[in-house]
């Protein structure tokens, strides 16, 4: 599932749906937490998963904005168009 | 009244300072009445001081002012204290006089100059600086006076900056000094490092004690501080800067490139005697350095035409007289020619300037000629000053203080009949060329109708000058006409006594050759350049005449040698090393990180997926290399 979620961040130009793939791989760490706490019986991998839900969600609130500016002064969702910071 | 001490150079400073700041806005009136009054109560000040050590002397020979401490480090402290015993007392004198008379002359010799407030601020401060140098108590506050006359010095020659004539002359003054200065410095961290301490009276005690008759340290510093000499007061081989340091305004020329700044070295050595005193070497290194010079000097006075050169190379030659003096012992007797040669020297200076103004700043001797009846009082001034610093004998100063200095280089242990010899052919060369410059300058025909008439701000300090041109010389008369030794007691506090050894002659038989020698370059004179001069001219167009001529007037081609010896190799080697080898350390380092930089720019592409990939990437390599080790 991590592993999607990478391909889908680096083949994919479109943002939403690099911020998907983003959210994509953060449930995956969950989904790791979670199961691991499981096998061993321990209610940390819960409460990671817990904040991991929170880092999501502010890292959503900042990527939707960041992805409203784009669209704004780009009129595209394509990342590859705003490659202006060359070295 | 020993309390007042520290407004002796305070007062000058602050008369500096003020004609620095507001002297612009200034009238010349008023900065001329300030730059005067501050010199002259320096003066009364210094007088006060004279009248009670004369009366009441301090404990010990010596007075010290302690005003504050000027640096305090593990165990070097120094403070900016005064010392005053006879030595500096007579030099405090001298330059508080001197000056005073110089300033007064200025203020009228400098009417209408666009400068008028710097000249007097420079010349102010540059008497503060040499009153610092001679009271100056640890030899770093002496060294700092001594820095602060040559940066005046610098300033003053310098003074008409618009020609770049007198600033390669200031430059030339300054560059050559310092080659001197920094062998004093080199000099001044010896002593610290063997001696561990600056004031001067506890260095002397203490180099007395810790180090042996001809001690290998002691010949290293006297040296070294005979080289700081040899630079300030231009001794040969240093001397080439006097000459050109003639470009200054005439009153400076006479104030400190002839009365006081140039006899520094004169006083370093003297209050500095302990350590000769322990080193024949240094002492005879002192003696023959004053002999070559005042000889070497001699001859090239001889061939200058102007005016201001002249009198320059005289005064290096009489310099040398007191290096002479002073290498042989005679301390006192160099002071004295310090004393009286700062009279005659800065009258014949103000005379020439005299001269120099109503010939409309003409300063070749060979263009004049026949202005006696013209200038009565500037012949008169050159006929006094001349023959006190040629030495005529009984009446004028000049005559006592060089019999003195030669009667020493004569009889004390350390002089020798050579040494002499190399004086009476000076007291020769001396009266020759100032007699050469009297009859070209004021007889014969006229060439040229002065204009000026000069005032009496100009004529009272000539006159002044004049008097102590001859009545100087009567504080010390020798054992043939009374011994009263008036001046050699006074200094006895400070410096020791000539010593007495076995001379060749009697004091009255080396006198009479002395003195046949001053006629000799009179008659000669008179002969040469008044009465066939002709014959003198031809003699110069001569081919060897011709050669000795250009040899003489280029002061022996030592600008010449230096030229070759210094000056082009340096410059070929700055021009070879144009791309300084050192830099390209620096310009190494610099071209590594530009390539660097190009080549890794590259990868800043702009596009975030591509940034991603390479964080992958990179982790991915970065867990394998931790998985594999």
């Amino acid at each position: 599932m991590f592993a999607l979620g990478l391909i889908g961040l680096l083949v994919r130009r479109n943002l939403l749906f690099i911020l998907m793939a983003i959210e994509v791989m953060l449930n995956a760490a969950g989904l790791a937490f979670v199961s691991a706490g499981a096998r061993w019986g321990q209610a940390d991998g819960q409460v990671m998963f817990l904040f991991i839900l929170t880092v999501a969600a502010a890292e959503v609130a900042v990527g939707l904005a960041l992805l409203l500016r784009l669209y704004h002064r780009f009129h595209s969702l394509d990342v590859d168009a705003a490659s202006e910071m060359r070295g | 009244m020993f309390h007042l001490l520290w407004l002796v150079p305070t007062i000058p400073f602050a008369g500096a300072a003020l004609l620095m700041i507001f002297g612009p806005r200034m009238a010349h009136r008023t900065a001329a009445f300030m730059g005067c009054c501050s010199i002259g109560i320096s003066a009364v000040i210094s007088m006060l001081i004279a009248w009670q050590f004369l009366h009441q002397p301090p404990a010990g020979g010596g007075y010290t002012q302690h005003l504050w401490t000027w640096m305090s480090v593990a165990n070097f402290h120094l403070g900016i204290s005064f010392y005053l015993d006879a030595l500096s007392l007579i030099f405090m004198l001298v330059v508080t006089f001197v000056s005073f008379f110089i300033h007064v002359y200025s203020s009228e010799y400098m009417r209408g100059d666009e400068g008028f407030s710097r000249f007097f601020a420079y010349m102010n401060l540059f008497v503060a600086s040499m009153i610092v140098l001679v009271l100056g108590s640890n030899l770093l506050l002496l060294y700092l006076g001594w820095e602060g006359v040559g940066a005046c010095s610098y300033l003053l020659i310098g003074f008409w900056y618009t020609d770049p004539k007198n600033g390669l002359a200031a430059q030339k003054a300054f560059i050559t000094t310092r080659v001197g200065d920094t062998a004093m410095a080199v000099g001044l961290y010896l002593l610290f490092q063997q001696l561990g301490t600056l004031n001067i009276q506890s260095l002397m005690q203490a180099a007395q004690h810790q180090w042996p008759q001809g001690s290998i340290y002691a010949t290293a510093a006297g040296l070294l501080l005979l080289g700081g000499a040899c630079g300030k007061s231009a001794q040969l081989p240093l001397q080439t800067w006097l000459p050109d340091a003639m470009a200054g305004p005439t009153p400076t020329s006479a104030l400190i490139h002839a009365a006081t700044m140039v006899t520094a070295g004169v006083y370093l050595i003297a209050r500095t005697h302990v350590l000769f005193a322990l080193s024949p070497t240094a002492q005879l290194a002192v003696a023959v350095v004053g002999a070559a010079t005042l000889i070497a000097a001699g001859f090239a006075a001889l061939v200058q035409d102007d005016i201001k050169r002249i009198l320059a190379y005289s005064t290096v030659s009489q310099i040398g007289y007191m290096f002479l003096g002073l290498g042989v012992g005679a301390w006192t007797a160099a002071i004295f020619h310090f004393m009286t040669h700062a009279f005659f020297k800065a009258l014949l200076f103000l005379a020439s300037g005299m001269v120099i103004t109503s010939m409309h700043h003409e300063q070749n001797i060979f263009k004049m000629g026949g202005l006696r009846k013209e200038l009565p009082l500037a012949y008169w001034a050159f006929v006094i000053g001349g023959c006190s610093l040629a030495g005529l004998p009984l009446v004028t100063a000049g005559f006592y203080s060089k019999g003195l200095i030669l009667w020493g280089a004569l009889s004390s242990p350390v002089g020798s009949a050579t040494l002499w010899f190399f004086g009476v052919i000076g007291v020769l060369m001396t009266s020759l060329y100032t007699f050469r410059l009297i009859f070209i300058t004021f007889h014969g025909p006229c060439h040229h109708k002065p204009s000026q008439k000069t005032g009496w701000l100009m004529g009272v300090p000539v006159i002044v000058l004049m008097t102590l041109s001859v009545v100087g010389g009567f504080v010390e008369l020798p054992s043939y006409l009374g011994n009263h030794p008036w001046f050699t007691n006074f200094l006895q506090s400070a410096l020791p006594a000539t010593a007495e050894g076995h001379a060749a002659l009697s004091e009255l038989g080396a006198e009479g050759i002395v003195v046949l020698a001053f006629f000799l370059g009179l008659g000669a004179a008179w002969f040469f350049f008044l009465q066939r001069r002709e014959l003198s001219e031809s003699m110069a167009e001569s081919g060897l005449g011709r050669a000795l001529h250009r040899w003489w007037y280029t002061d022996w081609g030592m600008d010449w040698l230096y030229d070759r010896l210094f000056v082009r190799p340096v410059g070929w080697f700055s021009r070879a090393n144009k791309k300084d080898a050192v830099d390209l350390i620096y310009t190494g380092t610099a071209a590594v990180t530009r390539s660097g930089w190009s080549s890794l720019r590259l990868t800043e592409t702009g596009r975030v997926r591509w940034y991603a990939t390479a964080l992958v990437v990179g982790t991915v390599i970065f867990v394998l290399i931790v998985a594999l080790l």
